[in-house]
Parts: C-alpha cells; structure tokens; sequence
C-alpha cells in the first residue's frame, strides 16, 4: 500500500517524540534542506498576501523624473526605465508567479487526475484514447506548447494559467493511471467489489484517496516548473502583459540592454525567480522523501 | 522485435497526425489573421485588397481545406511560404537548424560530463558534506531560469571584457567559437547537467546496494573498479534515457538562451514566428520540433535493447 504510517516512519528515524512541536522540530532536524523549502515558501506566500503592506511605493506607478536610479536609501533595488521602483515591482511580482504556480498547478493536475484515473479504472477504449492524447500532448516540450497555447489564446493572466496548466496534465494522467492500475489489482479493492460497491464509489473512495500522495509529490515538484514556465514566457513578451510587475517581464529582452547600464534591473528579479523556484524544489524534495520513500534515496 | 518496431511506427505517426492536428486549430482560434495584422497597421484599405491577399495566402478557404493543403504539402516535402519575408518556410527554416543543433549537441556534452561523474561522486559519498553540496548545486541548477543565467553571463562578460558577446555566424579563432557556441551552451547545460546529476546519483544509489556489487568488494575488487567498471555500467541505462529525451527537451531552454545571446537559431525563430502570427513557419517549426521528440524517444527505447541484453521487445 502507498499510505504512510507517520509514527512508524518516526520510529524507524529514531524520534522519542510523539506529538506536538518536539515532533515538528524533529522534523524539521531531520530534512533540514526541505524546512529551508518551506520556509522560502512560505516567506513567497506572505509576500504575495501581504505585498501591499511590505512596501510603501505602488508598482505600477511610473516616475519617469526618476527613470534608471540606482539602488539607494529610497529606491532600494533602483528603479527601472519608467521609474518604477524594483522593490516594489518584485513584492508585487510574487502574486503573479504564485498565482499562476497554484492556479496551473491546481489546474493542471485535476484534470489529470480525472483522466488518469478514468483511464486507469475503465481501461479499453477510454483509456487508448486518453493514451493518444497523453502521447501527443507530451511529444512537445512545456515551453513549446504554452508558448503556442498563450500564442493561440492571446497573454493575459487567465490565459497564461490555462497554457501553462495544460502541458501538465498529461504528466499527471500518467502518474495517476499508472497508480490506478496498481491498486485495481490491490485485495481490498475486490473486497469492495465483492460486498457490492459501485465501481464509481470505490473509484473515488478507495482507489483516489491512495493516489493522493504521488499527486502531492508530483504537484509540488511542478509548482516550480509552472513558475519557470510563466517567467520564460513573460520574458519572451508572450506571458503576463505589461504594466503587471511579471518577473519574467521585468527581465525581458530589453534586460540585455541593461546588463551593461543597469545590473540592478537584472539581478533583483533574477534572485526572485531563483529563489520561488529553490524554495519549491526543497521542499519537493523533502516531501518526496516523506511521502514516498520507496523513492528514497 | 520486428513486430514491436513496426508498431511503434505506426503509434509514432499516429502522434504526429494528432500534434499537426492540434498545432494547426490552436493557431486558427484565435481571432485575426496576419492579413488583420497588416492591415491594422496600414489604417484604411480597400476590402477588396484584404480580399485578394486573403485568396493569394490562402486563407479565404474553408480551415479544413488548408489543413489538407498544408500536410499534402509538407508530405511532398513543400512547407508554403513564410507570410513575413513571402520566402519559401523551408528556406527559411533550413539554415538555422545547424546553428541550434550545434548549441543542443554542445549542451548535451557539457551537461553529460558534468552531470555523470557528480552524480557519481554523490552516491558514493552518500550522506557526506560532498553529496549535500553537490545536491543543493543541482537543486539549484533547476531553479535558475537559463535565460537569467544568459544574462549573468552576458554581464560578466561586460564587467572582465567590457563587452557582450556578439553571434559570429564564422567563428575563426577558438575564443569566437567559445563566444558564439559554448557560453550559451553552457547556459542551457546548467539545467540539463542538474538534471543528468540527480538520475544519475539515484541509479546510482540503486546499483550500489545490489548483491552483485558485495561480491565484487568482497572478492577484493579496488573501489574505482567496484564504482565504475561494475556499478556505472548498470547504473548508466536511466541516465541514457534522460539524457536523451533532454535532447529533445533542451529546446525549451535554447528558446530563452537564443533570444538572450541573439542567437538565430530555429528555437528564437519560433518565438518571432508566433509573434508575427507567421502561421507557415510556426506550424512547420512545431511539427519539426515534434519529430526530434518522437524520433528521440524511439531512439532511446531502442538504444536500450542494445545496451541492456536482458531488454528484449517481443509485443
């Protein structure tokens, strides 16, 4: 079976703690790197939520009296060729990569879950069709389908979500189907069947809720593709529109104007997208580790 | 094993209809054509010139009847014509491919000897201050966004130079060469090589804890011996699949890196193409781009059977 019994895990691991914060600390001794995940992230989702209290200038302001200023004691991270402060743009800049991250993540990964699972459980023709679809989705690296997705649908927040959301379906609908298959075969799947389950019942009862930790697993090792995904785009000028602080779009090509003038316009949203995605990829890890140990390492 | 080829054929033109079936509506939904484009731009015109322009591109007919026309086309080996420069798509498309091939080929050797011996190191020291290290290295290889690191290296070059490295279609001297090619090889093999290193080290870890590498040590076999000749050499088959469909998926990462270097490749192409709404060489470049995939990944299960004896595709 997939599920985990966290207190025997903790055992094994050699924790004398059963409860409470000694457990959370043990934890957190224990997958050092991925608390330092978490704790980026969570530092990501406060910024995001609270961005209008982090900084006292509107990003979208423009002061074009103080275009280009190097950081200094007001503008801490410069301003940019408008004069719009970088701080402000990069405080504001996470709601965007958080949104999309969440949103197409989320997206992304029910949808796949749906098929997956439909796939895995009905087998026969649903599942070939589903298995076409999955093959010519993934015959096109991420890049290139969102880019033509945003291309096809035209750039706007919503729409950069959709494009990025469904590269990552058929990655999803594997997982899920492979897993699916696995625990149709499992005894207590007969079991329900035999006292007269619905075969729809049991999919969603039985069969979902033990698919839910490769889902985990899988979903936060994408969140910081997603995000890569939206800065790439934006940095090609095909993702979030201006004026929206994008971090991708704050480094667009124009930036390689900047690398000579204006490092601060580089590097500043450059450490953002770095760390969003860093933070993300730790604390995968780390959950990965937890929630799927025959992966371990 | 003949039975299976044929059939993973027959799947893989499968997928390519689908993909130019889908790569061909996708870039048809959206509202407005390049002719709303041009026109958009030039304020008032006559209708009846944006009709004629609509029936010499083609685009007056049912999409049905141009999707027949593009495949009819691209099958006889005609890929139309770009609607930007009105040059023939293959012309256009043909002349870039080596210059990305050669960034891609570039790439896979940088990220293929980086990523194999770290992985490497990082199994055998499992545990120790090297293999954390070297796994947050690579953790972060996967986080930094390539064209970010482009541009870190642009600006380096600014700072010990005092100037950017300019695309040289002939590079001469071995520095041009390295200008022109390696450093935005290098920019998209940070991420490839992180990736490479991560497989590589889990296959790794696997092979080591199997009985058969016991025996060797027990039989008195030196440790390189055991870590390389035994242990690499089973643990070598993930790693070739990875990299080989890397090589298809490094694309993703020339896209940004060619715009960053301007590099004029086919990937920084692309990007121009989609924003010219320059339906010819978009759907002809994604197709072309799907291929490399599909061919990749078939390659790869084949090189498989060759490289692993116990392997054998009877379906």
């Amino acid at each position: 079976m997939a599920t985990v019994n966290y207190d025997i895990e903790l055992k094994r691991a050699g924790a004398t703690a059963t409860h409470g914060w000694r457990r959370l600390l043990f934890f957190a001794r224990r997958y050092i790197l991925g608390t330092v995940g978490l704790v980026i992230m969570v530092a990501f989702v406060l910024t995001a939520l609270f961005a209008d209290l982090i900084c006292r200038y509107d990003p979208l302001t423009v002061d074009s009296a103080h275009a280009l200023a190097h950081p200094d004691a007001r503008h801490w991270m410069g301003t940019d060729s408008f004069g719009r402060d970088v701080w402000a743009r990069i405080i504001h800049g996470a709601r965007i990569s958080l949104a999309v991250g969440i949103g197409s993540t989320a997206l992304g990964s029910s949808i796949g879950v749906i098929i997956g699972l439909t796939s895995g459980y009905l087998s026969g023709w649903v599942d070939l069709v589903f298995q076409r679809i999955t093959d010519i989705l993934q015959s096109l690296p991420l890049l290139v389908l969102a880019l033509v997705m945003t291309a096809a649908l035209g750039p706007s927040l919503p729409n950069v979500i959709i494009a990025i959301a469904i590269p990552l379906i058929p990655i999803v609908a594997r997982v899920i189907r492979a897993n699916t298959l696995a625990l149709r075969e499992q005894p207590f799947v007969e079991a329900a069947k035999s006292i007269g389950m619905s075969e729809m019942r049991i999919a969603l009862r039985h069969v979902l809720p033990n698919t839910l930790a490769p889902l985990i697993v899988l979903a936060t090792a994408q969140l910081g593709s997603t995000i890569l995904t939206e800065a790439s785009l934006s940095f090609l000028g095909l993702g979030i529109p201006e004026p929206y602080p994008s971090w991708g779009r704050m480094l667009s090509e124009s930036a390689a104007e900047y690398v000579r003038t204006a490092p601060w316009l580089v590097i500043f949203p450059g450490v953002a997208i770095s760390l969003a995605v860093f933070g993300t990829n730790l604390f995968g890890d780390a959950l990965r580790d937890i929630l799927d140990p025959r992966q371990r390492g | 094993m003949f039975a299976y080829i044929v059939r993973r054929l027959g799947l893989m033109l499968v997928t390519l209809f689908g993909i130019s079936v889908v790569i061909f509506f996708l870039l048809r939904i959206v509202p407005g054509n390049i002719v709303d484009i041009l026109f958009d731009a030039a304020g008032f015109v006559d209708p009846a010139d944006k009709a004629s322009l609509e029936r010499d591109l083609g685009i007056d007919q049912p999409l049905v009847m141009q999707y027949l026309h593009w495949i009819g086309g691209l099958l006889r080996g005609d890929l139309g014509y770009s609607y930007v420069s009105e040059k023939p798509a293959l012309e256009e498309i043909l002349p870039r491919i080596p210059i990305t091939a050669r960034l891609a080929g570039l790439a896979l050797l940088f990220s293929a000897s980086i990523g194999i011996p770290l992985g490497v190191i990082s199994a055998v020291y499992q545990g120790s201050r090297i293999d954390y290290t070297l796994r947050v290295v690579s953790l972060s290889g996967l986080s930094l966004p390539s064209f970010w690191l482009g541009l870190l290296i642009l600006m380096a070059g600014v700072s010990l130079f005092g100037n950017i490295p300019i695309f040289n279609p002939n590079p001469k001297t071995f520095g041009e060469y390295f200008s022109t090619y390696c450093l935005p090889s290098l920019a998209v093999a940070f991420r490839s090589s992180a990736l490479t290193m991560r497989i590589t080290r889990s296959s790794m870890l696997e092979v080591l804890r199997q009985d058969y590498i016991r025996t060797a040590r027990a039989k008195g076999a030196s440790e390189a011996s055991v870590n390389f000749h035994h242990a690499l050499k089973n643990a070598i088959l993930p790693v070739i699949t990875v990299v080989g469909i890397e090589a298809a998926f490094l694309i993703g990462g020339l896209i940004v890196t060619e715009t960053v270097f301007n590099v004029p490749g086919v990937a920084r192409f692309l990007v121009e193409a989609i924003r010219w709404r320059d339906y010819p060489i978009v759907q002809n470049l994604v197709m072309f781009i799907a291929v490399v995939v599909v061919v990749a990944n078939f390659t790869v299960d084949m090189l498989y059977a060759v490289f692993d004896p116990r392997i054998r595709y009877t379906d």
